[in-house]
């Protein structure tokens, strides 16, 4: 949560002197390592994971199948956001519909009654629908921190490849197990190949 | 798996594979290469007209991207076409479609300046054309969230060659069928009370009326389907992002042309460079997507979980257009068999028409036809055949119950306004409805003409054409003679119905042409996934 938190608002939060720093002086954001297959970067995965990092990320054009697993990702809590939001379009129908029919503005039509409940079933459902659509994208968005104006990743040139057709890892100076050393050997033994120190450029 | 197919593949050109990816990036951006992989020879079985997807034997299953393309083949394909200069076939076609959207626009501004009455309505026939053509863009609306809904739902790999494609033409649709309820409600200015906000009048609008309902459900279906159709391409228009990057740092980019009717174009040096304009607008419009993993896997569920809310959604809003229908007591259109058989009608209609845009450019734009293949082709006009006897059944049970519920109001709107040429004056349009709904598609039993793509788009044109005249037939035929013959009139279209309905026509080939030029036609990162390079076992 906190991190979520310190990815959408980062403003909030007190910056911490940065781990390791290049010789121009910008902070390390990280390691980069490049694969060109599917099952050698699925493989490299596994082996990141076990080494104990926590702060890294695997880059892909598509969505790897299984790789949560290879990861060890834990579920996301989307789908919960997602339902407390269909209560929600709910919730709002039901005041809406009832509020203005039946208690603020009760207005005679066609002799129709005010209380029934099955003409407000449709714009029920439908606002249930859409708060849940709102929550799906949005709540994705914004758990995965997005949108931002730049990342630390897109200094680095070769990462442009990752939309086409190349698989990148990248494992961030701020996990607690980052040594610029051992990871670079962790990503030369998993298969990585081009593995560059990543600059915080501001 | 496929080697009997595989070892005949022939003429797949390598030598822009051999080349070292950047340096063809490079070179296509600087126009000293095709911007396209070199097109595969058709077809790929010599002798045949089959591209290899044919395949009969259910042990194997068809690929789904041919001519043995890789990743940067596919992202070159699709990026490509975003990437080049307009071309000229292009610039033909959006000029004539934007003329006939700027009809449409004069059209409607005359409307709305002098009255409904420039429409041939009258005090029978108060809805028409305005809501017959309202009824079928929104039934074309439905064809994309249909494919990439349910058919996610349920694991139909193949719609990723048609999905993004459906999905724009489902939103291009709803923009369309939107005009219609705005402009027909005769001043215009007070549309506003659709909107359920607090107003002097102490007057809120009649949530107990299917009309309001319908305004809920299309704004909610247009909503959603914006959503989904954006957070699909957030992945891919980054890819366009990065290429377009790419090309900046390497130096290679082109500079900005105005296209001209003759020659190469006007060069003019003072405009930002395309793909500076274009780092901008896809930088901005791709959020900062990085294909991280962990984001990866909470866009797979909100993607899984969009596609769960929208499949009852599609289902409810051609349910709820039907219920503006099935609610009134007025013989013909009070039915319980509406919302289904509208449903049905609406998947009927919208892939006709996404079938009717795609298969010309298959032909246009020719490494198309290695995404979307002719199994893809014949998939969806299974689904026209199934939805199309569907669509004829509900025909049928809707004249049988109209004899068998003995009322004979409701029989003789069938009998009299509709089928009998000798006492029905809107026959043809029944007849013609019937003939393009239900003769059509059955063509498709047989299976040289469901592999056949110009048989296929002649049953989807005829297809379209029917599906108006169905919600024609509907309309107009059931409210054109009332209980009294005194009350009898005929509907007689002004130029002005006809030309804001090929006006609407244009609104949406100029929607859909900027598309095609603009943004990526395929879903790339959910094309990669079929292709047999996303496994993550070593054997592929």
């Amino acid at each position: 949560m906190m991190t979520t938190a310190a990815d959408y608002f980062p403003m909030l939060l007190r910056k911490q002197a940065p781990k390791f720093v290049t010789e121009s002086g910008n902070p390390v954001y990280g390691i980069v390592a490049e694969f060109d297959e599917t099952p050698k970067v699925f493989k490299a995965a596994a082996q990141v994971r076990d080494a104990g990092y926590s702060k890294w990320d695997v880059h892909t054009p598509f969505p790897i199948h299984d790789m949560e697993e290879a990861m060890g990702i834990k579920t996301t809590k989307l789908p919960l956001m997602a339902g407390g939001a269909a209560l929600t379009g709910l919730c709002i129908a039901v005041v809406l519909q009832w509020g203005t029919t039946d208690i603020l503005y009760p207005t005679v039509v066609q002799g129709k009654p005010f209380e029934a409940w099955q003409p407000f079933v449709p714009i029920m459902f439908e606002l249930a629908i859409l708060c849940t659509a709102f929550m799906c994208i949005f709540g994705m968005l914004a758990l995965n921190g997005l949108p931002r104006w730049h990342h630390p990743l897109f200094s680095h040139e070769r990462f442009y490849r990752v939309g086409n057709d190349r698989f990148f890892i990248s494992i961030e100076s701020s996990d607690p197990n980052f040594d610029p050393v051992k990871t670079k050997q962790l990503l030369e033994k998993a298969g990585g190949t081009d593995i560059t120190l990543v600059e915080d450029v501001k | 798996m496929l080697d009997g197919v595989g070892a005949s593949i022939s003429g797949v050109d390598t030598a822009m594979s051999d080349m070292h990816p950047d340096q063809t990036i490079a070179l296509q951006a600087s126009g000293t290469a095709s911007v396209q992989p070199v097109p595969r020879h058709q077809p790929i079985i010599p002798g045949s007209h089959d591209d290899g997807t044919l395949v009969e034997d259910p042990g194997l299953r068809a690929p789904l991207v041919l001519g043995e393309r890789s990743f940067n083949d596919v992202t070159n394909t699709v990026c490509g076409y975003a990437e080049a200069p307009m071309p000229k076939i292009w610039l033909t076609a959006f000029t004539i479609t934007s003329s006939i959207a700027a009809i449409a626009t004069g059209m409607i501004l005359y409307l709305i300046i002098t009255g409904v009455g420039v429409w041939g309505l009258n005090n029978q026939v108060d809805w028409a054309w305005d809501i017959t053509n309202f009824v079928f863009w929104i039934g074309i609306g439905h064809a994309g969230t249909l494919i990439s809904a349910i058919l996610c739902l349920l694991k139909q790999n193949w719609r990723t060659a048609v999905n993004r494609a459906a999905e724009a033409m489902t939103i291009f649709a709803v923009i369309c069928a939107g005009i219609f309820p705005g402009i027909h409600v005769g001043r215009v200015w007070f549309a506003w009370f659709l909107a359920p906000v607090p107003n002097s009048n102490g007057i809120w609008p009649n949530f107990r009326s299917p009309l309001l309902w319908d305004v809920f459900a299309v704004s909610t279906y247009a909503t959603v389907s914006l959503l989904f159709w954006y957070m699909g391409m957030i992945p891919d228009l980054a890819t366009l992002r990065d290429r377009a990057a790419i090309r900046l740092h390497k130096g290679v980019s082109r500079g900005f042309k105005m296209p001209t009717p003759i020659g190469d174009g006007l060069a003019l040096h003072f405009m930002p460079k395309p793909d500076q304009i274009r780092v901008l607008i896809y930088g901005v419009m791709s959020l900062g997507w990085r294909f991280s993993s962990r984001h990866w896997h909470r866009y797979e569920k909100a993607y899984l979980m969009l596609a769960g809310i929208s499949t009852p959604l599609v289902l409810s809003v051609h349910s709820i257009v039907s219920f503006d229908f099935a609610t009134s007591v007025i013989p013909g259109w009070h039915t319980t068999i509406f919302p289904p058989y509208f449903v049905a009608g609406a998947v009927f209609g919208g892939f006709a028409m996404v079938l009717w845009l795609m298969i010309p450019l298959r032909m246009f734009l020719p490494n198309f036809s290695d995404l979307l293949t002719l199994r893809h082709l014949e998939n969806m006009a299974k689904i026209i055949l199934l939805t199309g006897t569907m669509v004829g059944f509900a025909y049928a049970m809707e004249f049988f119950i109209a004899w068998y519920g003995a009322n004979e109001y409701e029989f003789s709107v069938f009998a009299n306004n509709r089928v009998n040429p000798a006492k029905a004056p809107y026959w043809w349009a029944y007849w013609t409805m019937i003939t393009c709904n239900v003769a059509f598609p059955q063509l498709f039993w047989f299976r040289r003409f469901r592999q056949s793509p110009l048989v296929i788009w002649i049953v989807a044109s005829a297809v379209t054409v029917g599906m108006w005249f169905e919600r024609f037939v509907i309309i107009v035929t059931s409210i054109h003679r009332a209980f009294l013959p005194g009350e009898w009139h005929m509907f007689f279209p002004t130029y002005v119905d006809i030309l804001t309905f090929v006006g609407s026509c244009g609104i949406f080939m100029t929607l859909f042409l900027l598309f095609l030029k603009f943004l990526p036609t395929f879903a790339l990162s959910e094309l990669k996934i079929v292709m047999p390079q996303s496994h993550t076992d070593d054997h592929h």
